[in-house]
């Protein structure tokens, strides 16, 4: 009907087809690359999925697969999981040392960034290069060492064993100070002009202006203690000590076929992390962003 | 990392520091206690973190030196033996057995997350409705722990009735044995590990993407390039440096694979994936051998060294810092 009421010239309906086909190519493009964004993303979201379904179905792993759908979704396997193990301890565990890691780390890294950043001394280019390269030593090498000066020490199987060499960490100076660098140096002086020294410097102007890396490193040093994984596995043997990763290794070994309660502690390991990942997604996208920038 | 090398390597030869940072104390006699009290905040400054990393990093990393040259199971006195432990790795075939699996473990990782990562980076460097949750559904992965990502895979690869393998029977294929075949056991890691690490190399390469200024590829469009031509020709130079850092720690944290190695399969079956740090995890926990331990955790540490140090070397030849 429209053709027939706007009669163009051929040679401007050609354009304009041209113009509709490029249009409508552009469309079916876009289209089909948001149909295969959404199945990709179904696809990556779908083991997670099935980790929740598997935890909701009892029995599983027996022989059978679940459905997709559980058709009688039970809380058996948490019930279970609780009730036979010390599994709130060992979530306990994994809190309280994420906790402390954290905020030892937010702590030592700060301080020392504040040094690389604002009080330059003889040798700092040395000092700061040395603790750059602590972040290339595998902690595979350390283990063995560390395992035996944390005996000497007498302080295998215990929370101090498994906290201290996680207190400080290069990676989260690194980070702190190159935000600092970004901290104009004329809002130091203008405090130091009121009479503040280093430490009301740092406290009163550097931190407050320094929070979205305060938060990126705080999410990373939290999340590297939460899933870590072979030092605790070394220096933690008690049962009542573990924490959630090695307390799931170990769960794969006792219940080999009991999917159901193996998917139940993955979820109550996920939870928290997930919980602070949809809070403070940006912090954490932007911090792995920045990492790789430059 | 690609930064910090970088960026450590400028400040050894130039001190461009904005001018507040430069004042120095000066060295007249009356303001020798104001220097002393400078030092003193200096020290209290650093010390924090520096007792931490003298203790449990670097004093461990020279003793894990020392240990290598001793024969020792965490129990006993350590016995001196020179470099015998070196010797003994170097000409026992297990020790290539173990290097080999690990790079098997790195060929068949670092593509898969490298292309895949780059694919869905450029799809959402697009205008794509929902473009944040598509990235937010993508990083997922990466917040979880590697033990839980065995424990799934293990889970979904589980040969008779995990998910995979029921899903192919609906089409009439008889599924692999997966980790329980040793054909199949480090393909069953590398998907796993890949699952996890995709949303990672997604977020750095897009970060990466982000900052290449659109009128260059404009500019291409106008002079007749194709979507291929624009991104082998301006994308991908444009994107070097964020590609190095992502293989610079692909491969670092591939030579360190671990974590899914110990709860998928523990280096079996039969030893098909026994990787280096499987291997001194055994060396030493189950073995009590803990000089030959710290003698291939050193030589690791010597190999991850060497290559990294390779591509930085090997940078200027194709990475594009514009």
């Amino acid at each position: 009907m429209a053709e027939t009421t706007f009669a163009p010239t051929t040679a401007r309906a050609g354009g304009i087809r041209r113009r509709t086909d490029a249009a409508r190519a552009a469309l079916t493009r876009s289209v089909l690359l948001h149909v295969v964004m959404i199945l990709g993303a179904l696809a990556m979201f779908f083991p997670f999925y099935w980790t929740v379904v598997t935890s909701l179905t009892p029995g599983s792993g027996l022989g059978s697969t679940p459905s997709l759908i559980p058709a009688d979704a039970s809380l058996e396997a948490y019930q279970r999981l609780f009730a036979d193990l010390p599994f709130a301890r060992v979530v306990g565990n994994s809190l309280l040392l994420a906790t402390v890691t954290t905020l030892a780390q937010l702590f030592t890294s700060a301080t020392a960034a504040y040094a690389f950043s604002r009080l330059p001394f003889r040798g700092r280019t040395v000092v700061f290069g040395i603790y750059l390269a602590t972040m290339m030593i595998p902690l595979q090498v350390l283990v063995v060492p560390l395992f035996a000066e944390l005996r000497a020490w007498g302080l295998v199987d215990t929370y101090l064993g498994a906290l201290l060499p996680t207190l400080a960490a290069a990676f989260g100076v690194f980070l702190l100070r190159q935000a600092m660098n970004q901290v104009p140096f004329e809002l130091d002086e203008a405090a130091a002009l009121d009479g503040a020294g280093h430490f009301r410097i740092f406290w009163t102007v550097i931190l407050p202006n320094i929070r979205p890396a305060l938060a990126t490193l705080a999410v990373f040093a939290f999340m590297g203690s939460w899933n870590s994984f072979l030092w605790p596995l070394v220096v933690l043997r008690s049962p009542e000590l573990q924490t959630l990763p090695v307390a799931l290794a170990g769960l794969q070994g006792q219940y080999t076929t009991q999917w159901d309660i193996v998917m139940a502690g993955s979820v109550v390991s996920i939870l928290p992390m997930l919980a602070i990942y949809l809070f403070a997604q940006k912090y954490v996208i932007q911090g792995v962003a920045n990492t790789g920038l430059k | 990392m690609t930064a910090l090398i970088g960026e450590a390597a400028a400040e050894v030869g130039a001190e461009a520091r904005p001018a507040a940072s430069r004042r120095r104390p000066a060295r007249t006699p009356g303001r020798r206690s104001r220097r002393i009290r400078y030092a003193l905040t200096v020290l209290a400054f650093l010390l924090p973190s520096a007792v931490p990393l003298l203790l449990f990093v670097l004093g461990p990393m020279v003793a894990a030196a020392w240990i290598s040259l001793t024969e020792w199971n965490l129990l006993a006195p350590a016995t001196w033996v020179g470099l015998d432990n070196y010797a003994n790795l170097l000409t026992d075939p297990e020790t290539a057995d173990v290097f080999l699996h690990t790079l098997y473990y790195i060929v068949g990782y670092l593509p898969l997350v490298y292309v895949g990562g780059l694919a869905i980076a450029l799809a959402l460097n697009t205008a794509l409705r929902g473009r944040t949750v598509l990235r937010g559904v993508y990083f997922l992965p990466v917040i979880t722990s590697w033990i839980v990502v065995a424990l799934v895979w293990r889970w979904l690869l589980n040969p008779s009735n995990g998910v995979v393998n029921t899903v192919l029977a609906w089409f009439g294929i008889d599924g692999p044995g997966w980790w329980t075949d040793p054909a199949w056991a480090m393909p069953s890691i590398i998907l796993a590990s890949a699952w996890k690490d995709l949303g990672f190399v997604m977020v750095i390469l897009l970060a990466g993407l982000q900052a290449i200024d659109p009128e260059l590829l404009d500019a291409a469009r106008v002079d007749g390039a194709g979507w291929w031509r624009r991104l082998f020709s301006v994308t991908l130079p444009l994107l070097s440096p964020a590609t190095f850092f992502v293989i610079v720690i692909s491969l670092i944290n591939g030579f360190q694979v671990f974590d899914q190695v110990y709860a998928m399969t523990g280096g079996g079956p039969g030893g098909a994936t026994q990787v280096v740090v499987q291997q001194i995890y055994d060396l030493t926990f189950r073995y009590g051998r803990a000089g030959e331990a710290s003698a291939l955790s050193w030589l690791l540490f010597v190999v991850i060294l060497a290559v990294t140090v390779i591509q930085i070397r090997g940078q200027r030849k194709w990475v594009n810092y514009g």
